[in-house]
């Protein structure tokens, strides 16, 4: 416990050298004293600033004031109306860029921990006792949505539109949903047990889950409307087509893309092959390349996986880097290893085919480019060649063109994200809406999440505007 | 979840398969497969369509037992459910009409161009479809695949049926002029030493040769990028941008190397299979 009220209470988190080798979750979240404490932390201002720097703009003073008031049921019930994925966003977000950077307290202290406070309310909740049956609600209004893609765009609007009384069918590709959240985010930041809770809980709401079928392949959209009598569609297909680099030596056997290193890893659950059938070949040093939350996760996958060495080799410095704050600490912490201002070349090989070192490039930096950040500017002649047996390219991903290559009448951007009306989320088809990833390319969870809860809004006015002419 | 209607042993080591799967059944063509997945744990495995009807709402796949899972799967008996089938993934056949089109199958990859050839057939090519196993109990749906063609071709390696030879060398006399002549394009689908010699066979003619590439895959749906092949010098994704492409362009030394970047996971699964059902 902290002593002074100007010290964050610190997250419990397990050993460093402990979790590096297993995939249980790094945080163990606060004890309630820990919540009541930092709760009144908060200076109760009357301009709350917090909460205009969160995307969906959770009424942060409310819930805390109702920790600190201790009335948790309360607390919880304010972040369910406002954020449906709060047990996961309190875990994901990037509270330091968002509302934390906002708080009144960070002028002079430490900010209040709002992330950490809205992942222990969450967390309460659901371990409280349900208060119904459990049975699912029977949706109440005729007009059918249809959910494409079952990510934290798709679900955050499928769970509104069912609040609302819509019949709501959530469509998934893969055989588990949960988009992003089941495929893409270990086990150590987001347990597979929390997003099960969620998901059970959109099932009470009356939401329906249909794994094992693609929409633009298995489905069109056409069928949706015509045959099985859907009012509307959302697409929340998310951003999940991995970039490679092009340089030679990608096609080598030990180079993954983030997004197969991370699904063998946490879909197919490839830390228990043999018992599981998907392996996953992770060698002694693993070089991880990008600087983003999303490899974080793969370089720290890497070493619960068994590798001795595994670093970080990003073409820009550690001040470029976007990665959770969080992240990055218990990155160090676990003894991952940064490269700085390296750009990766050429993957080289042995006469097998496999992987066998990572030739970079120095950089160093230069004048500010497009993005505002400093530009990398190679070295000449500065290339040497990192031993190492895996390389994971972890540098983005945009959004899967599955879906609109079988629709042309979905307009596209130049790099593929869907066109959408600004307010409603509308797409240059009537009756079809998209959000998250698949409209902004890879982006956070809150931000699909907000959209996807605009969308609802927009579907269920449009839906019931039809329903009761005037 | 899909229902196995029909199950046939038709070598001792290949099982066809008929599926209940209505929806994957009114959207597949010719070209296309399903990802399946057999147990919980299980693996994600690419399986080309062999044949499907819309009507009845079946999809047909040819299955040779070659590891952990596909050992599972044999074990599913008619009545049987699998677990997990998505599909139909992967872009249809763009076959060029007209003229001669011949298929070339091996093994249990003739399997996968019933639908292929049947089409060609029905919109007026003439069709040939060279068929070729080591001996001529393993050659595989003779009887359909001969009413998809205009002619079929029967190669066996020790010459128990058919030309005596490889289904390269029956290509090749077909295109000097012998049999049902020479073809306007060549379809192949088979291991992936036999699509690459089949290209060779084909590129000093300027024949247009298409090979459907089964790399490893995951999702099946452009996310994992685990399938990347290279084709005249440019990655693509077998499964969505494919599995059909010019066998000319292919890169077929990566792609073989590729194929066998788990092959001792592979081992050890089977291994730990056999060890388990010994135990029951």
């Amino acid at each position: 416990m902290p002593v002074k009220r100007i010290d964050k209470t610190a997250m419990p988190e397990r050993n460093a050298k402990q979790r590096a080798r297993d995939f249980s979750e790094v945080n163990e979240g606060y004890r309630y004293e820990h919540a009541l404490f930092e709760a009144e932390r908060c200076l109760r201002c009357q301009d709350p600033v917090c909460v205009e720097g969160c995307p969906v703009r959770v009424p942060i003073d409310k819930f805390i004031h109702r920790v600190a008031a201790r009335d948790l049921a309360g607390a919880a019930q304010i972040l369910r109306d406002a954020n449906p994925l709060s047990s996961i966003c309190g875990r994901v977000c990037p509270q330091e860029m968002q509302c934390e950077k906002n708080c009144h307290m960070g002028a002079r202290y430490r900010p209040v921990a709002i992330g950490h406070l809205e992942r222990f309310v969450s967390d309460w909740a659901q371990g409280q006792p349900l208060t119904t049956n459990g049975q699912a609600k029977k949706p109440w209004r005729a007009e059918k949505v249809a959910i494409v893609g079952s990510g934290p765009s798709g679900l955050v609007c499928a769970g509104e539109l069912a609040r609302l009384g819509h019949p709501v069918t959530v469509f998934e590709a893969l055989h588990a949903p949960g988009g992003v959240l089941r495929y893409g985010i270990p086990e150590f930041r987001l347990p597979n047990r929390i997003l099960d809770a969620e998901l059970d809980g959109l099932r009470r709401l009356g939401v329906e889950f249909v794994n094992n079928v693609i929409i633009g392949k298995t489905l069109t959209l056409d069928q949706l409307f015509d045959e099985m009598g859907y009012s509307a569609v959302f697409i929340g297909t998310g951003a999940g087509l991995p970039k490679f680099m092009n340089i030679p030596g990608e096609g080598l056997n030990g180079v993954y893309s983030a997004n197969e290193f991370l699904t063998r890893i946490n879909l197919m659950q490839a830390s228990s092959f043999p018992h599981v059938d998907t392996p996953v070949e992770v060698g002694k040093r693993v070089a991880v390349i990008g600087s983003g939350n999303t490899a974080m996760d793969c370089v720290r996958s890497s070493l619960r996986m068994g590798a001795e060495e595994a670093m970080v080799v990003y073409r820009r410095s550690e001040k470029e880097m976007s990665a959770r704050v969080e992240e990055y600490h218990h990155a160090i912490e676990e003894g991952v290893k940064f490269l700085w201002l390296n750009n990766p070349v050429e993957v080289m090989g042995d006469d097998k085919g496999w992987v066998t070192g990572l030739k970079c490039m120095k950089m160093e930096l230069g004048a500010p480019d497009d993005s505002g950040r400093a530009r990398p500017v190679p070295i000449k002649g500065s290339e040497f060649v990192i031993p190492v047996d895996t390389v994971v390219l972890a540098i983005g991903t945009t959004p899967n063109p599955l879906l609109t290559r079988a629709n042309k009448d979905i307009r596209t951007t130049k790099w593929g994200g869907l066109m959408v009306d600004e307010g409603t989320g509308e797409t240059s088809r009537r009756r079809v809406y998209a959000g998250g990833d698949a409209v902004t390319g890879a982006a956070t969870v809150i931000l699909a999440a907000g959209a996807g809860k605009r969308a609802a809004t927009a579907i269920h006015e449009d839906l019931v505007k039809e329903a009761q002419p005037v | 979840m899909p229902k196995v209607i029909s199950k046939q042993q038709i070598t001792p080591v290949t099982r066809k398969y008929v599926i209940a799967a209505p929806l994957i059944a009114h959207s597949a063509k010719p070209g296309q497969f399903v990802i399946v997945r057999v147990r919980e744990g299980g693996e994600r495995i690419p399986l080309t369509i062999a044949d499907y009807d819309a009507k009845a709402g079946t999809v047909t796949i040819v299955v040779q037992e070659v590891g952990a899972t596909t050992h599972m799967l044999s074990q599913i008996e008619e009545g049987g459910e699998i677990l997990d089938m998505l599909g139909p993934l992967g872009e249809p056949a763009h076959i060029p009409a007209g003229g001669h089109t011949v298929g070339v199958g091996g093994g249990y990859g003739a399997a996968a161009l019933t639908c292929i050839m049947r089409e060609a057939t029905a919109r007026g090519d003439k069709t040939t479809l060279i068929m070729g196993a080591r001996t001529k109990d393993l050659l595989i749906l003779e009887d359909e695949l001969r009413r998809a063609c205009t002619n079929v071709e029967v190669c066996t390696d020790d010459g128990s049926k058919g030309f005596k030879g490889f289904v390269t060398e029956r290509l090749g006399q077909l295109i000097e002029g012998q049999g049902p002549g020479r073809p306007d394009r060549v379809v192949a689908i088979g291991p992936m030493g036999m699509m690459q010699a089949v290209a060779e066979v084909t590129r000093p003619f300027d024949i247009p040769t298409f090979v459907s590439m089964d790399p490893v895959m995951v999702d099946g749906t452009g996310m994992c990028g685990g399938c990347r092949i290279t084709v005249g010098g440019e990655q693509r994704f077998a499964c969505v941008d494919g599995p059909m492409f010019d066998g000319h362009q292919v890169d077929f030394a990566e792609a073989v190397r590729r194929r066998k970047m788990y092959v001792k996971e592979e081992k050890l699964a089977v291994t730990c299979q056999r060890a388990h059902e010994g135990g029951e």
